[in-house]
């Protein structure tokens, strides 16, 4: 079944279909408003009468508008999605490509320093105190300031492409993982541990058949919003790395060149991009929580 | 005791055991001077009010609390020793099901940990399945089953590893009184047809006096034995002894017992 299909079964067509219409009309009722002053006075200036029709047909094709109306972007995602080559500069999904593969990259990483560091917590005392408030202090530091350094300290050390923006992702992603682990790992009732005991099981065991399955529900839980997180760090460390591509970059050269409507359409397809990934942990997710309650319809 | 084991050839042997939880509100006495030895092939209930120590002593047998005095031994051992050797089988009040094993992978789940073959594994979960009447149900999930079914797979998994001694903490406390009954008689029978030694925690007065060769009544504050009432109905009992004199006596028997437990409680 495809997605339509889906909501339309699942009776959520109607009140989807609802909010986008609202939210399309608020938006160019919105690009009327904040465009108006600019338009205005140039009315005023060439002395021209001018009626609300004219102002908004006026206001929806600005050369360079404050808020671009939704037809602009459309046709500005056509131009670049569809009509240009994957392989072209200009093309976003080329852009949206970089950004992926450093979210993607930065993802993998930042699961894996997750769940070491929250197998750490968990099973060695000393780490459980030591180590959470360093983790804590991580993540109350603007990414937007350490991400140039990141980029700048690894640049300087010959590591530059890629790796240097996954680092970014990947330390937004860790901390969603580590909480949500620490939290899984030791979700296991006592009376299941207890259990353990019973049968004199090695610490390995009790790992590998209770608590690491005992978190996979957990873990999900923050998979997707690290996953989201990976996007948004990509696209930080692709602002100050502007030359090598990506959304991140599109942004820059956006504002850099004042093309607000190529702003918003890579704003829109790094939000399809963040919407599709977090889509397929969900996926995932349902699979996995479906083999754990073996069978058992699961909510998510 | 009333009937003196030879504490060599005892599967439980207790004297003057005592153990004391430190808490944030100070020590809690949680077992004291306890005696109390527990032959081969024996069904014990301990039975007693709400803290008196029941769980305790039973998980002290088990190794999964440490006392804090005296002596105890599991066929012979240290209850330490007695658990890497798989001396004993315990069933929890809850089923403690894994709702991502099937029944039959979680009756197969302490074999796995013990390293037990894999053919043998498959061997002993049809087996144990079928002696507590859960053939066919093998390839369901927990959630799939009723909480008695689920108690008697919790059990299967206990007997899967063949200990001599089952350790039960009130395992039918939350099923209603048929599905107990039923279960009784089903425990009665594996008990006779096995021949393990049983230690069988309850709150219910019938119970205990059903299916045990001896009761000990315990009391609270500081948990200790207030009396061993031996009870030798014959081994093919059915649920109908209950209601001979007999039974009644004795039943009368651990009530008083436990109401002297209370009344010392008023002091
Ligand atoms: N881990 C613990 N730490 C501190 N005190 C404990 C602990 N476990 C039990 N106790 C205390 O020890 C006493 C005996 O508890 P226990 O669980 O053995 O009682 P019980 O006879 O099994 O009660 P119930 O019939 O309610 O299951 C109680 O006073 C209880 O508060
Ligand atoms: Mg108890």
């Amino acid at each position: 079944m495809t997605m339509i299909d889906r909501l339309v079964h699942q009776g959520r067509f109607l009140p989807v279909l609802a909010v986008v219409t609202s939210l399309i009309v608020i938006w160019y009722a919105g690009a009327v408003y904040l465009n108006s002053t600019q338009l205005i006075d140039r009315y005023q200036k060439q002395e021209i009468d001018w009626t609300i029709g004219r102002l908004a047909a006026d206001a929806w094709r600005m050369e360079r508008p404050v808020l671009p109306s939704p037809h602009q972007v459309g046709l500005e995602l056509k131009k670049t999605v569809i009509d240009k080559r994957v392989t072209s500069k200009r093309s976003l999904v080329y852009h949206a490509g970089i950004t992926l593969s450093s979210s993607l990259l930065g993802f993998a990483l930042g699961t894996l320093l997750g769940v070491a560091l929250a197998i750490g917590i968990v099973y060695v005392t000393t780490l459980d105190r030591s180590l959470m408030p360093w983790i804590i202090a991580s993540q109350t530091v603007p990414i937007l300031a350490i991400a140039p350094m990141i980029i700048v300290v690894l640049g300087s050390i010959g590591i530059t492409g890629l790796f240097p923006k996954s680092v970014i992702s990947m330390y937004l992603c860790f901390f969603p993982v580590v909480v949500g682990m620490v939290k899984g790992l030791r979700s296991p009732e006592p009376i299941l541990v207890d259990q353990m005991h019973t049968y004199s099981a090695s610490p390995a065991q009790v790992f590998f058949k209770l608590r690491l399955p005992s978190s996979i529900p957990f873990l999900f839980a923050s998979l997707k919003v690290a996953i989201a997180l990976s996007v948004v760090g990509a696209i930080v460390a692709e602002l100050p790395t502007g030359g090598q591509g990506g959304l991140g970059a599109r942004l820059l050269t956006g504002s850099y060149y004042g093309q607000i409507t190529m702003i918003w359409a890579a704003l829109i397809v790094a939000s399809i991009v963040s919407a599709l990934l977090v889509t397929a942990i969900g996926y995932i997710e349902r699979i996995a929580l479906r083999r754990l309650s073996g069978g058992q319809a699961v909510s998510t | 005791m009333n009937q003196p084991a030879q504490s060599a050839s005892a599967v439980v042997h207790i004297s003057d055991l005592s153990l004391e939880f430190s808490t944030d509100d100070g020590p809690v006495q949680a077992l004291s001077g306890i005696d109390l030895d527990i032959a081969p092939g024996e069904f014990i209930s301990l039975i007693g009010p709400s803290g008196c120590g029941k769980t305790t002593l039973l998980r002290v047998i088990a190794d999964l609390e440490t006392h804090t005095s005296g002596e105890i031994l599991v066929n012979g051992v240290s209850p330490g020793e007695a658990r890497q050797n798989r001396a004993y089988g315990y069933i929890f009040q809850a089923p403690a099901l894994y709702p991502w094993r099937t029944v039959r992978r979680n009756v197969m789940l302490p074999l796995e940990i013990m390293g037990t073959a894999r053919e043998e594994r498959e061997a002993r979960a049809v087996r144990y399945l079928e002696l507590v009447n859960l053939t066919g149900f093998e390839n369901k999930y927990p959630w799939q089953l009723s909480g008695g079914m689920q108690q008697r797979v919790s059990i299967a998994r206990a007997l899967s590893v063949e200990p001599q001694l089952l350790l039960m903490d009130e395992p039918f406390g939350a099923l209603d009184e048929i599905t107990r009954d039923h279960l009784n008689q089903q425990l009665l029978e594996l008990w006779r047809k096995t021949g393990k030694t049983v230690v069988f925690v309850t709150h219910s007065i019938p119970e205990a006096v059903f299916l045990s060769t001896r009761v000990i009544v315990m009391s609270p504050r500081p948990g200790r034995v207030m009396d061993v009432i031996p009870c030798n109905f014959p081994k093919d009992r059915t649920l109908d002894v209950r209601e001979t004199a007999d039974f009644l006596e004795i039943a009368h028997r651990v009530r008083e017992g436990l109401k002297a437990g209370h009344s010392y409680d008023d002091d």
